[in-house]
Formats: structure tokens, C-alpha cells, sequence
């Protein structure tokens, strides 16, 4: 039987709770006796639970792992105020009357309510009560002390606690006269290699006051004065204090002896390791993996390589039973079994000694843990989790080396790249987590992202730039050629009895007969009017029944975010095998082929003729002529001045603007005039890069900018000592004339440093700031829910919306966030 | 399951275009419905976490550059992450408040659309004073006025000194364009203080409208204004305002009302996004705005809007303020009932959310006899969608187990 917490209770611990739970009273601050034993009555009294292996509870009987641990308690000489209950305390004091102790209500000034002058109860004249942090109250300049407090408090009836909303207990609780010495399973002490024991910071605590309240109590028997039992009241008022709570203000920080600040209760469960956020919310796990990844294309997006190494480590658990009986036992024979558990539970290291002696005992109650292997489900899974993504179920694949390797089309979820990142993955240990891995989260259910309905897994770099140069206009390839093609990808296929297949009819041989579909290219130069079919850039993808008709693969049709063929496969086929195969198969199919033609960049590839560098020449001048004419204008003060804005920012933004304008007219210039190189296949398939990098490459990198404005900061009215005050010229405040390929000027390579520094700060300050954001985010969302009443609703069954997303689709079903009818209507017709 | 309306409108237009019978439209909105049935939530779908990542992963990849120029408008507004955050956190001000102002139909005409603006912007006296004197002995300031200025901006000079509502001063104009501020105390110190808050006064137009900037926008004259003031813009004549809007969604629900607000947060953060080329569905937009505007009032996203009010103690002290949440939890003497998901994950107990929310209720026959003939019990009892009865399969050996 499986037990299930139904609900929580907080309220405050009363005088008789603390000792109907305490099995030990506390009498002494000695820890252990001259043997190292632990005293009885001390704060490590045995009978509170056991800490130290191979011993048991005094209490329980239970061993170590069994006995949760019991509380003692300690009787406090003089009571103390418990000081994270002390606004309470204050309130209570503020609005209940001194005489009677019944509610009074405040009057009001202003916003802040004041406390009554007389208790509209008994008439009784009330003082005023002055609160000092951290724990000292004053009523009229008089101090309170707790037992005055205690005193009060006792007086207010339960009916009017009840009415302000206080049910959990007694105030006159949040005055301890009991103390609840915690069980030491919560804090064990720690036995160094040196034999020394070092306690726990709650047990110095503890002994601390344990120490003075014993002290406190011998003077008040020996009838002390007053000023040192005073003293010694408020000493066991700071170490209960520091115990609760050691970051309390206007409280000096309890220290351990090395100096480091001791953690109270509340730092304990308090922050991002405290226990709640790092223990309860943050569990670490065992059966997981890590190492450096890598890519292989010829794993399917669904699997992974797991290396040897590991998969020896991790295990899977297997219950021996009649059907599986022998394969056990040969797994057992070969060694491939770490561990067995025998029906009495007991866990057995299989080793090359007992090997033979489990063989022997094997029934079919025992359960193996078994090494991975082919065909196992795991989770993989890249840091950050930024989405659900990012933890997706693939098959083991064991394979030879020491790198977890993937099919490079799964790298767009993950933002996974191979410089180096590691990844980790998990060995699923029930069935539940087996069933739910393989039915939600294989990578094959999680192509569409729910972010906005369209593919994250899809072809990526290389991939697309060899189905670009495959299936672009004029690409002939034989039929030996094309069947060398397919087998070095690695896919089975028949090809059709021909001599000479163009590129199109390779790539149509992966899409299913049924696929219709037209679309625009990643390739389309956007011409002011489209003709479609007959596009001279090939931009127009036209498919029919399968057959790829006019148009060139790219990003588009194929890659990761874009993929348009990939989102309608997967809406169209129930079977998900069908788009995993289609994104295995057309990503090997793109490597093979630009392996086969060979795919190279060179920095001569962005070499521009002659005359064409000078006609980018005049094009720059042209615009850092006109800056400078504005700058002029500005300075006779003859510049118009924009709408709303100031003298000074209108000539930014003109100037900004004239030298923007220049750069992209120079853009233009260097496209049409760039050789078609495979830098340029890279650009149009949308494979990596674009024509900006080109431009900055090839022609003119442009204006840098700080914090979106033209470089200003550095010296006084002047950016660099080398140039001239008040100069406002492009050159001096960070346009870059030249090309990367050109060579940078001092200054402008100082420009582009400044930019590039800039760009660092932004992103470590990002990525801080969307971090906390996400987790506020999620905290406010995690328990909205889609009920089955196509209601969504939180965790208090509040409605939240209606209809789901107001129409109630799911955008990862849906077609980029739409229902896409009219290509089923036109399949109706 | 409906077809929601949006969709039937459209095949209906489709259907007139192709000029289709009315059983043939009949039949396609039957297809599109079952096909619509495809594209359904899964009952349980934990949409709110999906929600919560949809929106912060891509929020990772925006750009902290704060301003940008909104268009040819030359209007500076707060962007990116930093806007996003601002939306989130409900600021009862935003950083560079906006209006968008429409105007009505027979108000397109450059003209008048100047004079609107001209009624909307702000003009303090430091924008039409071209020098200021002051005497320390006399205890006077008095200001040179850029009589081209005020008459550009209309402004009356006999009138100015009636506008300027400073105590204790005396004002004149001299000469007619020099305006005398006669200090009535005597104190030096003062007379400082007076000079900037004389300078800072308003005279004319909406307070804190400091910028405003007439563009076309596709046929039409618009009004962009850096300051907002929603309440007295709807007073100006010839402003349409039913569309006229602002930016800061507090100043909506004051003057508009929870559900206007509730679209404003939809625009603006929407907005946001595809300024940075982000690709988000709305669907996601519309819920935060949904969750912070579901009680009548806006709640931020953070410890004292959405999580600080949760019924949950756990969940509440999980986020921030552990102390605080805890300590009031046991004097109020609150219980947790553990509904939602993070409670039960801290119990380390199944969350109800998901597949976790499933429970399989049947039983395993015993004999080969039996099996034959319950075999379609437990089919029955799967109300479970398809996709889940694996995962129920698995459910159901460990029920019996228990029992």
C-alpha cells in the first residue's frame, strides 16, 4: 500500500504539543562523555534517532534510514519571544486592550490605521506600544518583558482571534517557554578523517542555549541580581533568536569560530539551495550520463550513440520472469547484468566471483538490473532547459568511443552545436516513464514546436546547402552516380528504370505520393510580380503527387523552423515514422551529395572587380559626403530639425540615417556583383549567413553602434585623443569604411572592438534578466491546466479562459498557429 | 465541438466565391469540423507551463537595446526585453508611455489634424522663454518671451500670466513680450527654486504629452505622442475615440475598463515580439493576459501580483519570501490541500496534471476463461484518449499490484 499526503496543515506549536511529541528533556549542554558517547539528556541524546551507521534508535528501535528521528524539549528558565512571529506579536499588542484583551479597531490617518486611544470594550485608557527591532517591546518607554507579553495575550478570547483571521493557535505560543530541541537526523554531526567530530550549525546553536538557559537558571536559584539575570534573559533571547533566523536586522550575525556565519533554521529553507527550491523542487537523480557530444547523420533523429562506457554503466531494471526467463540468464552469462535484486529485496553486485553461484539461484521473482543496449528508451536532454523540447526521448544506439552522438537535425531543438557541449542522458527505470517517453516524448512526436506550430527538428547547415545545389536547375546525375548517391546515404530505395535523373527526381523519390504543395522558396528574391512556375531563380517549389516539379530544396522547404514539407508531413500522416524518415533521409541525402561535389570557401570567392570597387567606393563617399554636409548644416544651424526631437539627436538620426542608406545601396551593388560561389549557395538556401556578412566582408562593414546611437562616449567632445574636438565627421564616431577583407584602420577596428564588447554585455546581462523572468513566469502559470470541459483552469479550479486559446486549438497541432482548410477542401472536391 | 465562428465565416465566403450549394458547403464545414477535432487540446494538457516557456525561450534571444525610433514617427519607445518585462510586471507606469491618436473621418486634412496636435502637446513656460534675469535685490524674475514661439503655438500672451499657478508670486507682462514674476517673500534660496518651477509650468496643452508627432499612416493621418493622458485626449474634439489608444495598460483600465486592458497587454506584448522578429502564438499572449486580468483587476507577474496570492502555501513559499509565507501560514492556521502540481512534486507524490492526472480503474482477469469475456471491460473504462492507453496499460498492472 502506497501512502499519498492529502493535505498540509501549518499552525504553532503549543506548550503540550512540544512535549506530547519530545521523547527526551534537555538538562545538560554536554554533547559526549569522556568515551565519546553521547550524553543522555544532552543534545545528541541518543534517544532522539541515530546518525552513526550500525546503531539504533533508542526510541524506535529503528536503524539508520528507518527512524525519522524524535524531538526533546528544553525548559527555558524565562520565556522568550519567538522573533519570527514578531510583528504578530506587535499587532496583537497594538490592537487588543490591555485590561480586557478583547479586538479594538484603530481609528485612521491617512492611509496608516493608528492604535485606539481607549478600548471601546471596558473604557480602559491604552498606552502607546513602541516596537524596536529585532525583539524588544515598549509600552509607553516601559519595556515589555515576554512574560508580560505571555500575560496579555492570555487574556484575548478565542472568538475575536477567530474573527482577525488567527486560527492556528494561541498567541500567547508565539512566547516560548517550552523549546523544541529538533531530532539530530536533521543535524548530524560529521566525524573527520582525524576522528574529530564537527557538529552541525544548529547543534552549536542549540548548545549555546541550552548553556545559557542553564546558567539563567542557577543564578535565578541562587537569587542573582537582577541586572545579570537580565543579561543572561537576553542572552538566551539572542541565541534563540540567531537559531530561528541568523540574517535578522539589528541583529549581530551568530558566528562559527572560524568566522564564517552559522545558518538558523530559516537559511536552511530559504534561496535558490535552500531546502524547498534546491531539495524538494530540485531532485538529483541516479542512472544518468554525460560527455561532449557529436554528430553523425547516420543515426535516425530519434536515436542516439551511446558510448560503451556508459552503457555499461547505466542500468535498466528487468523482472525476471517465465517468458524472458532465458534471455536473463544469458544476459547474467555474459555479464552484461550490474546488479540483481533477490525477492527479499537484497541488491547483489554481480561480480566475476558470484557470477556462477546467481546463475545457479536465478528464479523468476529476482529482478536484473541489465546494461543498456539496442533499442532502449532514454531521455537526452541540454542545459538550458529553456523548453519542453529540450528533454526528448531517443533509442540507444551503443556505439564504439567516448561522445554521445546525434543526428544533426535534432540540434535546432536543443540549440545543441558540437564545440564542445555536453549533454546528458537518462536511463528510464519504470514502465510508466518507459510507456511515457516512447507515446510523448520521442522526437518524432515533438517535430512541431507549441511555440508557434511549426517544425523545430529540420535540416540544418550543410544539410540544406546540399539539397539547395541537388535539386537547384541543371544538376544531371547519372544513374550510377545516383545509386552511389543513395547508398552513401545510406537510404534503400528503388530507383525508376533511367540513364539520367535530374536532382528534382532524386530528392522526389523520399516524398510520399501524396504529398501536393506550393510554396515560395528560401531562394525567392522577392521580384514585384511572381510568376511562379516559371520563376528564373527556380524559386517556385511546386509539388505534385509527390514529384517535385519545379522549384530548389532550401531552408523553406526543409530546414528547422522554416520547413514547410516537414510541417505538412506531419500534419498529414498519422504514422510519425513518415516525417522521420523524410528529415533522416533528405539530411543524408544533402550530405551525401555535397560530400560527393565537394562544398569550399575561399576569401578570394568575395573578390569584386575593379570597377566594381570603385563604383562601391564613390557609393560610400557619396553617403559619408552627405553626413558630413549634414554636419555642416548642424553646425551653421541651418539643419531641419525632425519633428520631436532635438537639434543634436535629428542630426543622428539623419546622419545615421544617410550612412545606413549608403551601406545598403552598397549591399545591393555587391549582390549583384558577388561571384556565385558556395559562399552565395550558403546565403540563398538559408544554410548560414547572408548578404549583410557578405557586404561586411567583401565591401563596407558600416556604422558601429553603442547602445543603437553612434560611438560618443571616450574623451572629452572628442571620441579618441587622436581626433580633433567637437568633430562630428562618420570616421570619428565609428563608421567603418572598408570591408573585413580590406583591412580595418586603427581606428575602425577600435570601433568594431567597442561593438563587439558591447554585444557580450548585452548578452550576459540578457540571458540573467530572461532567467528570472522565466521563472516568474513559470511560477504564476505552472498549474493552469486544459480541463476536459476545454476549460483552462489553476489549481483552485478558478476558470481562466472559456475555451482554450479561444478557439481550442492546440497550436502544436495546428498549421503555424491556423487551421489550414482549404487544402483539405480542395482535397474534398 | 464547434468549428469556431471565424472559420465558418471564412469557408461561407469561400463558398460564395466559388459560388458552391448549400449542401456542398454543408458538407465541407463538416470535413473542416472533424479535421478541427484533430487540432483539439488533450484534456489535461499542462498548457500553463507550455505557455510560461513558449514565451521566456524566445525572450532569450531578444536584444537588451532599449530604444528604438517606432517607424518614420521619430517617437522613442521601450523595447525588447526590457518592454516584456515592463508588461509582465504590470508598472504602474511605463518607462516611455505612448498614445496612438485616430482621428474622425472629416479631420483628415493636415491642417486640422496640426491644430489637434498642436491642442495635445505640452507647453511649459521654459519652451517659449528665451532668456530669464534675476534680481536679487528686488526680488524679480523676469523672462524674455519668444513672442514667434507663442504665436506659433497660439498662446495668448494677455492671457499667460493667469495660466502660470505659482503662490505668492505677482506677474505682469512688460513691454509685451517680457513677463515680470514679482516674488511676494523675502527669501533668496526661494527665489532659485521659484526660477525652475516658473520655467517647469504648464501653460498649455495635456500635462506630460512632451512630444507629438503627425505621420500618415496608410491614408490616414495619425497622432504619436511620447506621454499619455487617455482621459484628456478623449476630451479633444475630432480625436476618434474608438480607436485612439496608450500604452500603459493601468491608464486603459482606468478609463476603458479590465477587458480593454486585458487587449492592451495582447497588443503590446505581441507587439513586442514581432518587433524582434519572434515567433509566438498568440494563444500563449492571450492567456497571461487572461490569468493577470481574470479577477478585474491587473496583477503582475511576481511576488505581489499572481504568485503571492496563490491559495497554496508551498507554492508560494517556493517562489519568494519563504520566510514570510510560512510564518503567516501557521498563525492564520492555513492548510495546503495540495492540488496543484509543484506541491505534489515537493511530496514527491504524482501531479495531477498531464498524464498524471489519469487513473485507470479494472481489472486483470485471472483465468483464460474469464479473460474472454471481460477482455472489452476495460476498453470501456478507457476514456482516456488513444494516445494515452499505453501509458494506461502500464497504470493498470501497477493498480492491481497495489490491490
Amino acid at each position: 500500500m502506497k501512502y499519498k499526503i492529502g493535505s498540509i496543515d501549518f499552525s504553532i506549536l503549543s506548550p503540550e504539543q512540544i512535549k506530547n511529541i519530545a521523547r527526551v528533556r534537555i538538562v545538560t549542554s554536554d554533547l559526549y562523555d569522556a568515551d565519546g558517547y553521547p550524553i543522555e539528556g544532552g543534545v545528541m541524546d541518543p534517544r532522539m534517532g541515530v546518525i552513526d551507521p550500525g546503531f539504533h534508535c533508542r526510541t524506535c528501535g529503528g536503524g539508520i534510514g528507518e527512524c525519522p528521528g524524535h524531538f526533546g524539549y528544553l525548559e527555558l528558565a524565562k520565556p522568550v519571544i519567538h522573533v519570527l512571529y514578531t510583528k504578530v506579536i506587535y499587532y496583537l499588542l497594538k490592537y487588543t486592550c490591555r485590561e480586557c484583551g478583547r479586538i479594538m479597531i484603530g481609528g485612521k490617518s491617512g492611509k496608516k490605521t493608528t492604535q485606539p486611544s481607549t478600548c471601546p470594550h471596558c473604557n480602559a485608557q491604552q498606552k502607546k506600544i513602541n516596537f524596536v527591532k529585532p525583539y524588544v517591546f515598549y509600552e509607553d518607554k516601559k519595556e515589555l518583558t515576554p512574560l508580560d507579553i505571555r500575560e496579555r495575550f492570555e487574556k484575548i478570547p478565542d472568538s475575536d482571534l477567530k474573527a482577525i483571521g488567527i486560527k492556528g493557535g494561541r498567541p500567547e505560543w508565539l512566547i516560548l517557554t517550552l523549546f523544541p530541541i529538533p531530532p539530530v537526523t536533521m543535524r548530524p554531526s560529521i566525524t573527520l578523517e582525524s576522528g574529530e567530530r564537527s557538529e552541525d550549525d544548529l547543534t552549536h546553536k542549540l548548545v549555546d542555549i541550552v548553556r545559557i538557559n542553564q546558567s539563567l537558571k542557577e543564578n535565578i536559584d541562587i537569587g542573582a541580581p537582577e541586572f545579570i539575570i537580565n543579561d543572561l534573559w537576553e542572552l538566551v533571547q539572542y541565541h534563540t533568536a540567531t537559531y530561528f533566523d541568523n540574517e535578522l536586522t539589528g541583529v549581530p550575525l551568530a558566528r562559527h569560530r572560524s568566522g564564517r556565519p552559522l545558518k538558523g533554521i530559516i537559511q536552511r529553507l530559504k534561496a535558490k539551495e535552500g531546502r524547498i527550491r534546491g531539495n524538494l523542487l530540485g531532485k538529483r537523480v541516479n542512472f544518468s550520463a554525460r560527455t561532449v557530444i557529436s554528430p553523425d547523420p547516420r543515426l535516425s533523429i530519434n536515436e542516439v550513440g551511446v558510448p560503451e562506457l556508459i552503457a555499461q554503466e547505466l542500468t535498466v531494471p528487468v523482472h525476471v520472469t517465465k517468458l524472458n526467463f532465458k534471455e536473463a540468464k544469458n544476459l547474467l552469462k555474459l555479464g552484461k547484468v550490474n546488479y540483481v535484486i533477490r525477492p527479499d529485496g537484497r541488491r547483489i553486485k554481480v561480480t566475476e566471483e558470484n557470477r556462477k553461484d546467481l546463475l545457479e539461484h536465478l528464479t523468476t521473482d529476482w529482478v536484473i538490473e541489465r546494461q543498456l543496449q539496442d533499442g532502449d528508451i532514454t531521455i537526452f536532454n541540454r542545459q538550458p532547459s529553456l523548453h519542453r523540447v529540450s528533454m526528448m526521448a531517443h533509442w540507444v544506439k551503443v556505439m564504439p568511443y567516448k561522445t554521445l552522438r546525434m543526428n544533426p537535425s535534432v540540434c535546432p531543438p536543443y540549440n545543441a552545436d558540437f564545440d564542445g557541449d555536453e549533454m546528458n542522458l537518462h536511463a528510464l527505470q519504470t514502465e510508466e516513464a518507459k510507456t511515457e517517453a516512447i507515446c510523448l516524448m520521442d522526437v518524432k512526436h515533438n517535430i512541431i514546436s507549441p511555440r508557434f506550430g511549426g517544425p523545430v527538428v529540420g535540416l540544418d547547415l550543410d544539410q540544406i546547402s546540399g539539397l539547395y545545389l541537388l535539386t537547384k536547375k541543371g544538376t544531371i546525375i547519372s544513374r550510377e552516380e545516383a545509386a552511389q548517391l543513395f547508398a552513401d546515404a545510406g537510404i534503400d530505395i528503388k530507383l525508376p528504370l533511367k540513364d539520367k535523373f535530374t536532382g528534382k527526381e532524386l530528392f522526389s523519390l523520399l516524398l510520399p505520393k501524396e504529398l501536393d504543395m506550393e510554396f515560395k522558396a528560401n531562394c525567392c528574391r522577392n521580384c514585384d510580380e511572381c510568376i511562379k512556375e516559371n520563376c528564373e531563380y527556380d524559386a517556385w517549389v511546386k509539388i505534385r503527387n509527390g514529384e517535385l516539379i519545379t522549384g530548389t530544396i532550401d531552408a523553406k522547404a526543409a530546414g528547422a523552423f522554416k520547413g514547410k514539407i516537414i510541417n505538412k508531413l506531419e500534419k498529414m500522416f498519422d504514422d510519425k515514422e513518415i516525417v522521420k524518415k523524410f528529415i533522416d533521409d533528405a539530411g543524408r541525402l544533402g550530405t551525401a551529395f555535397i560530400m560527393k561535389r565537394g562544398f569550399s570557401i575561399a576569401l578570394s570567392d568575395l573578390d569584386l572587380p575593379e570597377n566594381i570597387r570603385k563604383k562601391i567606393k564613390t557609393e560610400i563617399d557619396k553617403a559619408q559626403e552627405e553626413a558630413n554636409s549634414l554636419i555642416e548644416k548642424y553646425k551653421k544651424q541651418q539643419l531641419s530639425i525632425l519633428p520631436g526631437l532635438t537639434a543634436e539627436d535629428s542630426l543622428e538620426a539623419q546622419v545615421m540615417n544617410a550612412l545606413a542608406s549608403g551601406v545598403s545601396r552598397v549591399s545591393d551593388i555587391v549582390a549583384e556583383n558577388v561571384k556565385q560561389t558556395d559562399v552565395m549557395v550558403m546565403a540563398l538556401s538559408g544554410a548560414k549567413g547572408s548578404i549583410i556578412n557578405t557586404t561586411q566582408i567583401a565591401a563596407v562593414v558600416g556604422q558601429e553602434t553603442i547602445l543603437g546611437k553612434r560611438i560618443k562616449r571616450g574623451y572629452l567632445y572628442r571620441t579618441l585623443p587622436h581626433i580633433k574636438p567637437f568633430d562630428l565627421s562618420p570616421v570619428s564616431r565609428g563608421f567603418v569604411a572598408r570591408g573585413f577583407k580590406d583591412g580595418l584602420t586603427p581606428f575602425e577596428l577600435f570601433w568594431n572592438i567597442m561593438n563587439g564588447r558591447e554585444g557580450l554585455m548585452d548578452k550576459s546581462l540578457r540571458t540573467r534578466k530572461s532567467g528570472y523572468m522565466q521563472r516568474r513566469l513559470m511560477n504564476a502559470l505552472q498549474d493552469l491546466k486544459v480541463v476536459r470541459d476545454t476549460s483552462i483552469r489553476n489549481s483552485n479550479d478558478q476558470i481562466i479562459q472559456f475555451y482554450a486559446g479561444e478557439d481550442g486549438m492546440d497550436p502544436s497541432k495546428s498549421y503555424w498557429g491556423g487551421l489550414n482548410w482549404k487544402e483539405y477542401v480542395k482535397e474534398a472536391e | 465541438m464547434m468549428l469556431p465562428p471565424k472559420y465558418i465565416k471564412e469557408i461561407e465566403k469561400y463558398a460564395e466565391k466559388k459560388k458552391l450549394t448549400e449542401k456542398k458547403k454543408q458538407k465541407i464545414i463538416e470535413k473542416i469540423e472533424s479535421l478541427y477535432k484533430r487540432f483539439v487540446y488533450d484534456p489535461e494538457e499542462p498548457i500553463g507551463i507550455v505557455t510560461a516557456q513558449s514565451l521566456s525561450e524566445p525572450a532569450t534571444q531578444m536584444t537588451m537595446r532599449t530604444y528604438h525610433f517606432a517607424g518614420t514617427a521619430g517617437i522613442q519607445v521601450t523595447l525588447g526585453l526590457p518592454r516584456m518585462i515592463e508588461i509582465f510586471d504590470a508598472r504602474k507606469e511605463p518607462k516611455t508611455p505612448t498614445m496612438t491618436i485616430y482621428l474622425k473621418k472629416d479631420y483628415q486634412d493636415i491642417e486640422k489634424v496640426k491644430r489637434v496636435a498642436e491642442e495635445i502637446k505640452e507647453i511649459k513656460m521654459k519652451d517659449i522663454v528665451l532668456s530669464t534675469t534675476i534680481d536679487l535685490t528686488e526680488l524679480w524674475i523676469k523672462c524674455k518671451l519668444d513672442t514667434n514661439k507663442m504665436k506659433e503655438y497660439n498662446i495668448d500672451i494677455e492671457k499667460l500670466p493667469k495660466k502660470i499657478r505659482i503662490r505668492g508670486i505677482e506677474t505682469k507682462i512688460e513691454n509685451n513680450n517680457i513677463l515680470k514674476v514679482v516674488y511676494k517673500k523675502d527669501d533668496i534660496r526661494g527665489l532659485y527654486k521659484l526660477k525652475y518651477s516658473l520655467l517647469e509650468s504648464h501653460i498649455k496643452g495635456i500635462k506630460g504629452v512632451s512630444q507629438v508627432v503627425v505621420n500618415k499612416e496608410q491614408d490616414e493621418w495619425v497622432i504619436s505622442t511620447l506621454g499619455s493622458n487617455l482621459k484628456k485626449v478623449f476630451n479633444i474634439e475630432g480625436i476618434d475615440p474608438t480607436r485612439t489608444t496608450c500604452n500603459n495598460i493601468f491608464e486603459i483600465y482606468d478609463v476603458l475598463g479590465i477587458e480593454a486592458a486585458r487587449n492592451t497587454i495582447v497588443e503590446q506584448a505581441k507587439f513586442t515580439m514581432e518587433e524582434q522578429g519572434l515567433d509566438v502564438d498568440i494563444r500563449y499572449i492571450m492567456l497571461l493576459a487572461d490569468l493577470m486580468t481574470v479577477d478585474g483587476e491587473i496583477k503582475a507577474i511576481g511576488r505581489y501580483g499572481i504568485s503571492g496570492q496563490k491559495t497554496s502555501v508551498l507554492v508560494r513559499a517556493s517562489f519568494e519570501e519563504t520566510k514570510k509565507h510560512f510564518v503567516n501560514a501557521s498563525v492564520k492556521g492555513e492548510r495546503d490541500k495540495l492540488k496543484g502540481a509543484i506541491e505534489n512534486i515537493m511530496m514527491n507524490q504524482v501531479a495531477p496534471i498531464g498524464t498524471g492526472a489519469f487513473e485507470l480503474v479494472g481489472s486483470i482477469p485471472k483465468t483464460k476463461k474469464a479473460e474472454k469475456t471481460k477482455s472489452e471491460k476495460p476498453k470501456k473504462t478507457e476514456k482516456t484518449k488513444s494516445k494515452k492507453a499505453k501509458k494506461a496499460e502500464s497504470k493498470k498492472k501497477t493498480k492491481t499490484k497495489k490491490s
